[in-house]
């Protein structure tokens, strides 16, 4: 039986990704996910990996780039204002399709913001972020545990996909402590790396490169990259139901509001609603099927986010004329984090709404 | 017969598409020279950076990473560290270098990354169209200092190997030019020193090579040749700046 630990969940992620093979971390100190530096940077080069304070969050992504670019499974992580910053160089990552995985303890904006828990950067992580009109996988783990299981798992997509995968959390996700049962890693079959350069060995030459000047050759390349999008869809959605079955309202949320929702929803139950909750794991690809089936059921969907509305929008995409729509939001900031009791009174109100 | 001249193996049989008068050229062979002497190539990973060298991998027979614009000496750190036993090399312009990527160069040169870095400083910005450059001499007329760069708007000119001399990590710092046989001459040599600190594991080593853009700066190549001695060696001047003892 594996052991039992107690530990934060930024520093589950660190040790999911030590336990998928990662040994080369590039980061910047910013809070909410300095653990992880810290973390990291006292457990690599015990494992002769190489840990390195960049100068920025520009060099970081960039030194990502390059290992990943040798066949090496790498990370960064940082949080919004430093993504922001990342964009460009996961968006090179992203054309030249190189895997690697970018952990986002997001916080609180526009601007410097806030460092409370936010779900603020949904578009920025979900819509592509940088230029060039590209999609990376996003997992949004809701616990400590999956902080550590999803880390694992996006090193798998990375190298399944050749693309960055990201995960995306926030100041709940990975600042509190939870029991975490480290498994190891499970195996699964990846293709070998015949693209990395390695110093050419008398071989073909390799080379790594986004640019693409050739008359259709951008043009085939952009199509090859929405190939890939469309396999992910079909292959990579996780999501999770809880209640859903008969349920008349399906509440819908991710990441650390989702599990506010979960208490909320056990409330009314309590009182006799029948409601359910869904949570995208994957927040691209979008657990589109699952979700249409489930608003279909129930006839309304309640999208609760910490911003003004984001993941709302996919929501509506997915679900069409099947069933009707409604918002519940709270932007990030000091003493803006819903309460279960708050979401129940949101819930009853949408309830009866569907009742009548 | 005794053959006395060839192509370096480290470059392919090919044409460059550069303008006429254009060093990068000449710049490529040194760097081919000297992965040949230290017998590289196989294990070498070139970075190429955003500028006219972008297509470097289409000339040397090597593996190469494109970077970001400035960000080549990050991207060369990631590449180094996971594979310490490969030979790494970025080759970048002015604007690359200097202005963009101003904070990777000089921190990757701080950490003392054991890389080799190629700087090409032709005083503009050749790929865009001939800007201004944080390397245009005070007065020059580019596209966008069509009066001449004003020193009390545009700052001056960065000399960039005395810069690299200053900081701890470095191991080997120099300025060349290709504007004359005898400079290229001592633009091989330093190109080669350069390059063994890195095959020794030596540690950072920097090479500023003065070059001519004669497209951008309205001249023929005869003339661009010209200014490099006449205008470009008395700001910046050659020499070897720091060289680390073993």
């Amino acid at each position: 039986m594996s052991k039992r630990l107690f530990v934060k969940g930024n520093e589950a992620a660190a040790m999911g990704a030590v336990e998928a093979g990662c040994r080369y971390y590039f980061g910047y100190p910013i809070t909410p996910q300095s653990d992880i530096p810290e973390y990291l940077s006292r457990e690599l080069p015990p494992l002769n990996g190489e840990f390195i304070q960049a100068e920025s969050e520009i060099g970081a992504i960039n030194m990502l780039l390059g290992a990943s670019a040798t066949g090496a499974r790498a990370m960064t992580s940082s949080s919004s204002p430093g993504i922001s910053l990342k964009q460009e160089g996961i968006s090179y990552m992203a054309g030249a399709e190189l895997p690697g995985v970018i952990i986002n303890i997001s916080r609180s904006g526009p601007g410097l913001g806030g460092i409370d828990a936010s779900q603020s950067d949904y578009f920025q992580c979900v819509k592509g972020g940088g230029h060039g009109g590209y999609h990376i996988p996003v997992l949004a783990p809701n616990s400590v545990q999956e902080m550590y299981d999803l880390t694992m798992h996006a090193f798998d997509l990375a190298d399944l996909y050749r693309t960055p995968v990201m995960l995306l959390g926030d100041s709940v996700i990975g600042q509190m402590k939870e029991a975490l049962i480290p498994n190891p890693r499970p195996v699964r079959e990846l293709p070998a790396k015949g693209w990395a350069v390695r110093g050419k060995s008398g071989a073909e030459q390799r080379v790594v490169k986004s640019l693409f000047l050739g008359d259709g050759e951008l043009e085939a390349h952009n199509w090859h990259l929405h190939a890939k999008y469309q396999v992910m869809k079909e292959k990579e959605c996780i999501s999770e139901e809880y209640e859903t079955a008969d349920a008349r309202l399906i509440v819908a949320g991710f990441g650390s509001v989702s599990r506010i929702a979960h208490t909320a929803v056990t409330m009314a139950r309590a009182e006799g609603m029948k409601v359910g909750l869904f949570r995208p794991v994957t927040l691209f690809p979008f657990p589109e099927q699952a979700l249409a089936q489930a608003a279909a059921r129930a006839g309304k969907v309640l999208v609760v986010e910490l911003n003004t509305g984001q993941m709302v929008e996919d929501v509506r995409l997915s679900v069409g004329a099947a069933a009707q729509v409604s918002f519940y939001g709270r932007p990030p900031g000091a003493g803006s984090l819903p309460s279960p009791e708050e979401l129940l009174e949101v819930i009853r109100k949408n309830y009866e709404e569907t009742a009548r | 017969m005794q053959q006395v001249f060839k192509r370096p193996q480290s470059l392919k049989d090919v044409q460059t598409h550069f303008c006429p008068g254009c060093h990068h050229g000449t710049i490529h062979r040194l760097v081919a020279d000297a992965m040949d002497l230290y017998g590289v190539q196989d294990r070498t990973i070139g970075v190429a950076s955003v500028g006219c060298s972008v297509f470097l991998y289409g000339y040397f027979d090597i593996d190469v990473v494109e970077a970001p614009h400035g960000r080549a000496p990050a991207v060369a750190t990631g590449v180094k560290r996971a594979r310490p036993d490969s030979f790494v090399f970025t080759y970048q312009g002015d604007g690359d270098l200097a202005a963009i990527g101003t904070a990777e160069i000089i921190h990757a040169a701080n950490r003392g990354e054991d890389i080799t870095v190629v700087f090409v400083n032709n005083t503009t910005y050749g790929m865009t169209g001939g800007q201004m450059a944080p390397t245009t001499l005070v007065g020059q007329k580019t596209s966008t200092s069509p009066y001449g760069r004003d020193k009390s708007k545009d700052g001056s000119p960065i000399r960039m190997a005395e810069l690299m001399a200053q900081l701890g990590g470095v191991a080997y710092s120099a300025r060349v030019a290709v504007d004359s046989p005898k400079h290229v001459l001592e633009a091989k040599k330093v190109m080669r020193e350069a390059f063994g600190y890195q095959a020794q594991g030596k540690g950072f080593s920097f090479v500023e090579v003065l070059s001519a853009c004669p497209t951008n700066w309205g001249m023929n190549p005869l003339k661009a040749n010209a200014r490099i001695g006449e205008e470009m060696i008395p700001y910046f001047p050659l020499g070897v700046f720091k060289k680390e003892e073993a």
